[in-house]
């Protein structure tokens, strides 16, 4: 039987519409909602079925960031994880926070935990990094299984179709190994009100990067953070040569 | 559990599930407390127990509705219109 980590982020709400500072230095998140990161709730959820089918003895969920992360562990535990880390980084020091510290910080507790499968949703919806899982895997020396949309596990491997353009790949690698998690693995379920008023009495463990060891200096800056540009609207002309003089005057014919 | 917890249960993980409502919060409960205050004096416990295991109905459509909406919203961000 496996022991797996999860790894989850508090992301800004996929139905929030963004909002870029006016310092144009980051987006707005002050007031408003927050939730788990939709991928890694695909990650849980493969979890917590591997659970079901006594594949995975325990499952551990991590979330690197400030207090406030705690409440997507809430939800991990809700939805059928066992125990929880919060690994606390203040505010300031989290908007420089980069894959590559996050993916030092799931191998040390992989390794203190004696983990046998890291199990991470394929990006987070607002950086869109899409490079934790292939990091974790690199600094623990382990096979990674990225882009799963299916997992199969037998004893001592594991079979994972994966998406990959224009099809689809089927790999086989040993145990210990990383996953990250497309969108069409499973459905995540809902975290009903029971169980998540369960989830309260579920012990979730606080630390730090340097309980770990882990250096989270910043290796970026950010210099500027921008709208995408917007859509030039349309006007309506009275007649066709209206349109010709308007095509010729833009250099269209 | 008695029917009346039943039916107080129902109505909180209804008043749950409509935190994440598309139309919001405020819309959600307005129409959840009418209709429940539309049946409020109904005493025939057979009724009741239908009216129950219809509530049990609407939550699952809600979950499932949430579900879908996530899904066709990542989707249409992370993955090409044209495929599936």
């Amino acid at each position: 039987m496996a022991r797996v980590l999860v790894g989850v982020k508090r992301v800004i709400d996929y139905a929030v519409k963004i909002r870029v500072k006016p310092d144009k230095k980051g987006v707005v998140t002050d007031g408003v909602k927050h939730s788990m990161n939709p991928f890694d709730e695909i990650a849980v959820e493969e979890a917590v079925r591997m659970k079901e089918k006594k594949i995975a003895s325990e499952i551990i969920a991590v979330s690197c960031g400030p207090a406030q992360s705690q409440e997507v562990i809430r939800t991990a535990l809700a939805m059928g994880v066992d125990k929880g880390i919060h690994v606390e980084i203040p505010a300031a020091e989290y908007e420089t926070l980069q894959p590559i510290h996050v993916s030092k910080i799931l191998a040390k507790i992989a390794e203190k935990e004696k983990i046998d499968l890291i199990i991470v949703g394929k990006q987070a919806i607002d950086d869109d990094s899409n490079q934790t899982a292939q990091m974790t895997a690199a600094v623990l020396d382990w096979p990674q299984a990225t882009f799963a949309s299916h997992i199969e596990k037998g004893d001592k491997e594991l079979t994972v179709k994966r998406e990959v353009d224009g099809g689809m790949e089927t790999i086989k690698c040993k145990i210990p190994a990383v996953i990250s998690a497309d969108l069409r693995l499973n459905e995540p379920r809902y975290a009903t009100l029971p169980n998540i008023m369960k989830a309260k009495k579920k012990p979730i463990a606080k630390m730090t990067p340097k309980d770990l060891g882990v250096d989270i200096s910043p290796r970026i800056e950010i210099v500027s953070v921008e709208d995408p540009p917007v859509r030039q609207p349309g006007v309506i002309l009275p007649d066709v040569d209206a349109l010709v003089g308007k095509l010729k005057e833009g250099g269209h014919i | 559990m008695s029917q009346r917890g039943k039916v107080v249960e129902l109505y909180k993980m209804l008043l749950h599930l409509g935190k994440d409502y598309p139309h919001g919060y405020d819309y959600f409960r307005k129409r959840l407390h009418s209709a429940f205050m539309k049946n409020r004096g109904e005493t025939d416990p057979e009724k009741i127990e239908k009216m129950i295991s219809h509530g049990q109905y609407i939550i699952k459509e809600l979950e499932a509705l949430y579900m879908l909406k996530k899904y066709r919203t990542l989707k249409r961000r992370y993955y090409n219109e044209d495929e599936l």
